[in-house]
């Protein structure tokens, strides 16, 4: 039998290219949120953590309200030859925004427990805001960014209900792991879906064990 | 060469007004945890912004609210010792004392002042430690050297004793104050221990509640602090509400004694103060008949407490510190003080 890989594929580069985005535009908005105002923040806090609490099916239901053929922003976006329904880059689009919050949170508790003075002494001693940023803050809240990081590639990894409501199953198009798995149960195809739970599994075992080496290496480097 | 501050912050409820004028040599800042000393340094440090005022460093504005100067902490070449030390946990001690160096364009001229100061802190054989494998003065001396390389114009420290222990102290005293007389620029040095200030600065700015109280010579403040807050940060230990009757006299309700003093006396007084050292049976002036309450022992000091005669129930009793061999046989019936030693509080 011939094994269309299509599914692992698709479920990588849509589970990378969203942890990506999710890294940057997470820390982005968990650093400028940390140091808002408190009413300010506590409204951002809940718009920017609902895709978390509610549905993945109803996040896909308001992806398709705003990037839907008949939407003005979908209309708009097709003008450049952008769809976000039925392609594979729209899995991207629903795995991050389903994603997000789980980056932006854990990043936002450790830069809230940044101890402050640390930028402050940077700022004193002359060093650029982006070299403290990058060399000093990042740094030291590296454990709970590389957490968000892999939350965050784990849920992309594993996103089902905003997916299935945006881009759909479609073989060779938009299959994804977690779709193609339900697709093939749903037709009574046992052996098809315990394969891709393998694989699923497969995936997930690698990724948390080059976390955890990872961070061996760096608490040995530390104390070094 | 001096540092002008005149500086107004408003924190919820908690207002901060400090003004004063600080030399070249060692600024002493005492006062009570919270009262605002740390806030005041962020402000010259740049690190925080006041909402109004002037701040000056050897003729060059760093900061003023009506003419919108406001250099960022990057530019003001003011070094700060935080009360933690802030060390970078990320870097060695080399690199952290290379990050004081940022400003020096050779890489050559940087690896040789780094190992200058290395030297010169006594740091040899940490350069590749981490901040986590230091103690507390390899840390303190450290972060002293990251911040003496980048050659600020200011130096400020943020009790920097608070995180020694204290056997530790005492030779980390000497050592910074050796230290802090070859910088040869103005220090502010923010401290809540009376002692520390006393030894290290020569003048002391007294702050209390946000408020910048009286800056004085350190010898003339604990001689005449002037305030109620003053006299107990300089370790007042009896201080009591009073009101003037005559040129050189003063009433004293909850003691119920009248006490000649050496000062003359204004209208405003508020309180006197007693340090606890100078009461004497022998003295012949200011007597009054006492009695014995309490005692309290310390390593090599006795503090015997005593109520007057006429003292009202509600005032603490009045302390005695001596000596513990000057103790006497019988507890004396009457105790003197000499005028010198009133200290007037307005």
């Amino acid at each position: 039998m011939t094994i269309d890989w299509y599914p692992l594929l698709n479920s990588l580069r849509i589970a990378a290219i969203s942890c990506v985005l999710v890294f940057f535009s997470g820390i982005f908005f968990a650093y400028y949120a940390h140091r808002l105002p408190r009413t300010v923040k506590g409204l951002l806090d809940v718009v920017l953590t609902l895709p978390m609490v509610l549905p993945p099916t109803v996040c896909g239901y308001f992806l398709l309200l705003l990037f839907g053929a008949k939407r003005p922003l979908g209309i708009f976006l097709a003008q450049f030859g952008v769809k976000f329904v039925m392609t594979w880059y729209g899995g991207v689009l629903a795995a991050a925004v389903v994603a997000f919050p789980l980056m932006y949170r854990t990043a936002r508790g450790a830069f809230e427990s940044f101890d402050e003075t640390l930028a402050y002494a940077g700022q004193t001693l002359g060093l650029s805001n982006s070299y403290i940023f990058w060399r000093i803050r990042m740094p030291a809240c590296r454990q709970g960014i590389l957490a968000g990081t892999v939350l965050a590639f784990a849920r992309a990894l594993g996103e089902y209900g905003a997916t299935s409501m945006l881009i759909g199953y479609t073989p060779g198009r938009t299959a994804t792991i977690s779709t193609t798995v339900y697709q093939l149960w749903r037709t009574d195809d046992e052996a098809g879906a315990l394969f891709w739970v393998l694989v699923n599994l497969a995936i997930s075992t690698v990724v948390l064990l080059a976390v955890n080496l990872l961070e061996d290496k760096q608490r040995r480097g530390a104390k070094r | 060469m001096s540092l002008i501050v005149d500086i107004r912050k408003r924190l919820g409820d908690f207002t901060l007004e400090a003004a004063f004028e600080a030399e070249k040599g060692i600024t002493g800042i005492l006062g009570p945890s919270g009262c605002g000393k740390s806030m005041t340094l962020k402000c010259i440090a740049g690190v925080e912004r006041p909402d109004a005022g002037h701040i000056e460093l050897d003729g060059v504005t760093l900061f003023d609210a009506a003419r919108k100067i406001d250099f960022p902490p990057q530019r003001r070449q003011v070094g700060y010792l935080f009360q933690n030390y802030a060390l970078f946990p990320n870097m060695t001690v080399r690199q952290n004392i290379l990050c004081g160096l940022r400003r020096e364009n050779s890489r050559e001229a940087r690896e040789r002042r780094a190992r200058e100061i290395v030297r010169l802190m006594r740091l040899e054989g940490l350069e590749e430690h981490r901040p986590a494998q230091l103690s507390g003065g390899q840390a303190q001396r450290a972060a002293l050297a990251r911040i003496l390389v980048s050659e600020p114009k200011l130096l400020m420290l943020d009790e920097p004793f608070s995180a020694l222990d204290g056997h530790l102290r005492d030779s980390l005293k000497l050592e910074l104050r050796d230290l802090l007389k070859s910088f040869g620029r103005e220090v502010l040095l923010v401290t809540h221990s009376r002692d520390e200030a006393y030894d290290l600065c020569g003048r002391i700015a007294v702050m209390d509640a946000g408020r910048l109280l009286t800056v004085k010579p350190t010898k003339a403040l604990f001689a005449d602090p002037g305030s109620v807050e003053a006299a107990v940060l300089t370790g007042c230990k009896n201080i009591a509400a009073a009101r003037k009757t005559g040129p050189y006299e003063v009433e004293v309700p909850d003691w119920g004694v009248r006490l000649q003093t050496a000062r003359e006396v204004r209208e405003d007084l508020k309180a006197i103060g007693i340090r606890a050292h100078y009461f004497s049976p022998a003295a012949r002036q200011n007597r009054m008949r006492v009695r014995y309450a309490e005692e309290m022992e310390e390593p090599f000091e006795l503090i015997l407490q005593f109520r007057t005669e006429g003292q009202s129930p509600d005032s603490p009793p009045i302390w005695w510190r001596l000596p513990k061999d000057k103790r006497p046989q019988i507890f004396p019936e009457e105790i003197g003080i000499n005028p010198v030693n009133i200290l007037l509080l307005y």
